[in-house]
């Protein structure tokens, strides 16, 4: 490969966004060290001391010039503001459409695993065209999923999902590196991302996974984990039903609530005691140091499998505190 | 005739003679110079582990040193630079040295306080460099927890512990500042009529008094996690590792300007000076550094924009760090304006000054990139962050600091330096920190993280090119090491007033005599007024 380049490639919706305000600000900062530097040398020579008693005249201050050059400068940052901001908010909120794809950091391997059960470390296969949204976990320390041709990054934050995503638009092989300092072969913490048209992906898709779906690997830990002996499908368990779960809204012993989320059910799992639902004991044991988050992702996907899928459900109609029975056949009113 | 009576007059260096009268000093000027020996020693060990990083990252495999050790050098280098040599260098051994002078006091309201934040930094700074060196620390400056907390192996908290000493000095000093500019100044010496740089330094006293505690409970809490597994970072226990970066930002954002504010003052007196004119906008360049000193303690969180804090925080962070950037602008226009139909002359430290405009310009511009939550997204964590924040502190900081070293030298040890050789290390310094650092900010949108030990080979030739500037670098900052020492013995004898200054540091003697003056000056003008300063040279003369 090359060993010298100036500009990273566009390869993701997003990369022209970021390069358009880039160029804004480049075009700003270098207007400013022209003037600047320009005013300095050309003040510097054309009134460079020609006698040893000469005494300048002096003018302390003028309103007019500090005023104007106290407002023009703000008037541009605000631009850089609300334009970095609007660009921060589009790359902060995942379209509904997107396929989902976990990934889980750890000393120093970036393991990832897609929903049909294809499992990669240090790669990372995605088609062209089509959102992918990034739930990421990490087991250890902190670290930050950053793909520098689609000009987005993230940190992995213990104990929490961290979310990102990304639409490509370009295919080719892309760096993957972790850009928060992780321990000592951070600098090795690297892969390649893989952008592919469709329909390779979808041949992709169908080489791989042995092990099943990762809701049917899921599947397999709940029952080992013994979770289906008290989350039944119907409401004769003695946790809630968690048929139709996700993407609802769950209300709380002590009032509130709170969405079914990957968070909510990564969460319960860990932390059972943090969010009672209505209606049920805090009997629930915690998982914590039982599962890897490996497992979890599992698990929680599993648990999305059980419901309507994001787009295709009620998933942002959580306004009632009450979950419809409605919506999914397994669905009883013992989950609330 | 007048140099040979200078040099018999009683001052403050040989008004007393051996180690005891150094070690157990009251004088501040004495301990300024304390202070500058021993940031100069911290300066270059932190120089070698910088030198040591740059001939590393030659090539993008390593072949110098393991990953392990290589990043302990960057967390030697940031730790050394930042907590024990540019914290502390303007205001310890500048403003030790000139604050009192400045504002016409004979010491500074504490002197016994300040020899106990010299020993502090010392001790502080043995402390952790002894830890670093015998058992090593590989967290980065920042000591991101959890790794600090549960995964490091190395010596962390013997580290911490010796920053968290040295930022006892740090706070007395402050503290010391503070409460000397308002009881101490001579009759006639009103607020505005002080210096800039004595405004600059009640600016940065108010960060390091306000500050540095809470690093302090930061590196306890740090502690008792590390130690104890408190768990206040520890997410199984219900903490939060990012609530770790919260706190360490909320002290080390405003550190950056500790290092910066000073510098801007010793920039103001030195544009004044060799332009021959008033400050312009002097209310404003004064107000400016307050206001800097304020904002600074609500931007922290532009440090966590893709750490996981919440989407308004990080609106409301970046809306909050272009307001920074307005006095910053303020008074790098002032200073150009300053210029104008002034009669500029070009020793030394004004090259350093102009030098300090140029590049603090470029790093403040490059500020603006990483505040736009768009772009920083792409860049953070890159070498486009490393690249700026050292054209802040580096092209900054350190660029005032050599200022207003050259400044005052002749004032400090009555002695002037050898001019041409200083005008060349003004030239070498800056050409060579340009070219270290500005293929940083390329390397930066391309994508290399910083702290990366290996690098994909397509960034090699801009690393190439950053490692020759570092050498250039180097030789820049040999040579006054090399040239201050020289004068001590060889420099011409330095008169009052070498540059036809107005401060009240240049109406006595150099170097001064042990109480500063020999009658406690009464102030008539407002700081800058050449013509006065001029009138009275006729009248002498």
């Amino acid at each position: 490969m090359d060993r010298f380049q100036l500009f990273p490639v566009q390869a993701s919706t997003l990369a022209p966004e970021v390069d358009h305000l880039l160029y804004f600000l480049l075009a700003v900062a270098v207007f400013f060290t022209l003037l600047i530097f320009g005013a300095i040398f050309y003040f510097a020579i054309r009134y460079r001391r020609r006698s040893e008693n000469e005494l300048p005249h002096v003018q302390h201050t003028g309103y007019t010039l500090e005023i104007l050059w106290s407002v023009i400068p703000f008037g541009l940052t605000m631009v850089m503001f609300t334009w970095g901001a609007s660009i921060y908010f589009t790359a902060s909120k995942p379209p509904n459409n997107a396929i989902q794809i976990y990934a889980v950091g750890k000393q120093w391997m970036w393991k990832l695993e897609h929903a049909e059960g294809q499992r990669e470390i240090n790669e990372l296969h995605i088609p062209i065209g089509t959102p992918v949204r990034l739930t990421m976990a990490s087991e250890d320390v902190i670290h930050s999923f950053f793909v520098p041709a689609f000009r987005t990054k993230q940190d992995v934050v213990p104990g929490r999902y961290s979310t990102t995503w990304f639409t490509a638009t370009k295919p080719g092989k892309y760096h993957l590196f972790c850009a928060e300092y992780c321990g000592t072969n951070h600098s090795g913490m690297i892969g390649w991302v893989y952008v592919m048209e469709p329909m390779d992906y979808q041949n992709w898709l169908s080489g791989g996974a042995v092990e099943g779906s990762m809701a049917e690997s899921g599947k397999k830990l709940f029952e080992q984990l013994a979770c289906n002996n008290c989350h039944k499908d119907d409401n004769s368990g003695r946790g809630p039903v968690l048929v139709g779960l996700f993407g609802k809204q769950v209300q709380l012993v002590g009032g509130g609530s709170v969405k079914a989320d990957e968070a909510y059910f990564r969460e319960s799992i860990l932390q059972p005691q943090a969010k009672i639902v209505y209606g049920f004991e805090p009997v629930m044991p915690t998982f914590q140091g039982l599962v890897t988050e490996e497992q979890l992702v599992q698990l929680v996907e599993y648990v999305k499998s059980l419901g309507p899928k994001p787009g295709t459900g009620p998933v942002d109609n959580g306004q009632k505190p009450v979950p419809e029975k409605s919506s999914t056949a397994g669905s009883t009113p013992a989950n609330r | 005739m007048i140099t040979a009576a200078a040099q018999e007059r009683e001052n403050y260096l040989n008004a007393s003679h051996g180690l005891k009268s150094w070690f157990l000093t009251k004088d501040h000027k004495r301990i300024g110079l304390l202070y500058l020996a021993t940031i100069t020693l911290f300066f270059f060990i932190g120089g070698a582990f910088a030198t040591l990083i740059r001939v590393e990252l030659l090539t993008p495999q390593g072949n110098l040193v393991s990953s392990e050790t290589y990043n302990k050098l960057f967390t030697m280098h940031g730790v050394m630079m930042i907590f024990f040599f540019l914290i502390p260098s303007i205001p310890a051994v500048l403003g030790n040295f000139f604050l009192p002078i400045m504002i016409g006091a004979r010491d500074l309201a504490f002197p016994k306080l300040n020899l106990l934040s010299w020993y502090l930094l010392v001790v502080g700074g043995m402390f952790s460099l002894y830890a670093m060196l015998a058992g090593g620390v590989d967290t980065g400056w920042t000591f991101y927890t959890p790794y600090s907390t549960t995964y490091s192996n190395g010596y962390v908290i013997a580290t911490a512990l010796g920053i968290f000493i040295a930022g006892f000095s740090s706070i007395l000093t402050g503290l010391n500042f503070i409460v000397t500019i308002h009881r101490m100044r001579a009759p006639g010496m009103t607020w505005f009529r002080m210096p800039l740089f004595v405004w600059a330094h009640y600016a940065t006293s108010l960060i390091q008094v306000l500050g540095t505690p809470v690093l302090a409970v930061t590196i306890v809490l740090l502690f008792l996690e590390r130690v104890f597994h408190l768990g206040i970072f520890d997410p199984a226990r219900g903490g939060d590792p990012v609530l770790f970066q919260h706190l360490f930002w909320f002290y080390s954002h405003p550190a950056v300007y500790i290092m910066v504010l000073p510098a801007m003052g010793v920039v103001s007196e030195v544009i004044s000076t060799f332009s021959r004119k008033a400050i312009f906008g002097y209310g404003f360049v004064a107000f400016s550094s307050v206001s800097i000193a304020v904002l600074g303690f609500l931007v922290w969180g532009h440090h966590l924009f893709v750490s996981g804090q919440s989407l308004f925080a990080g609106m409301v962070f970046s809306f909050l760090s272009y307001f920074v950037a307005i006095p910053s602008a303020i008074k790098v226009f002032n200073w150009t304006a300053t210029l104008y139909k002034g009669s500029i002359s070009f020793q030394t430290p004004m090259l350093y000054a102009l030098g300090f405009i140029g590049l603090f310009t470029m790093g403040g511009l490059t500020g603006l990139f990483v505040a736009a939550l768009g772009i920083d997204m792409h860049v953070t964590d890159t070498y486009f962050v490393v690249a700026h924040f050292h054209y802040i502190m580096v092209g900054g900081a350190i660029m005032g600091y050599m200022s207003g070293l050259h400044y005052w030298w002749p004032k400090m040890t009555g002695r002037m330096y050898p001019e041409a050789w200083a005008r060349l290390s003004a030239l070498v310094i800056f050409l060579g920190f340009n070219l270290t650092f500005f293929p940083q900010f390329i390397l930066g949108y391309l994508g290399m993280p910083r702290r990366y030990h290996l690098y994909p080979p397509e960034f090699q030739v801009l690393n190439v090119l950053s490692t020759a500037g570092a050498s250039v670098l180097a030789v820049g900052y040999l040579m006054p090491m090399i040239y201050f020492i020289w004068s001590l013995r060889y420099g011409k004898v330095a008169p009052v007033n070498p540059w036809g200054a107005t401060g009240l540091e240049w109406k006595t003697s150099s170097p001064p005599p042990v109480h500063n003056f020999d009658e406690t000056p009464v102030v008539t003008h407002d700081a800058y007024d050449y013509a006065s300063l001029m009138a009275e040279e006729v009248e002498v003369g």
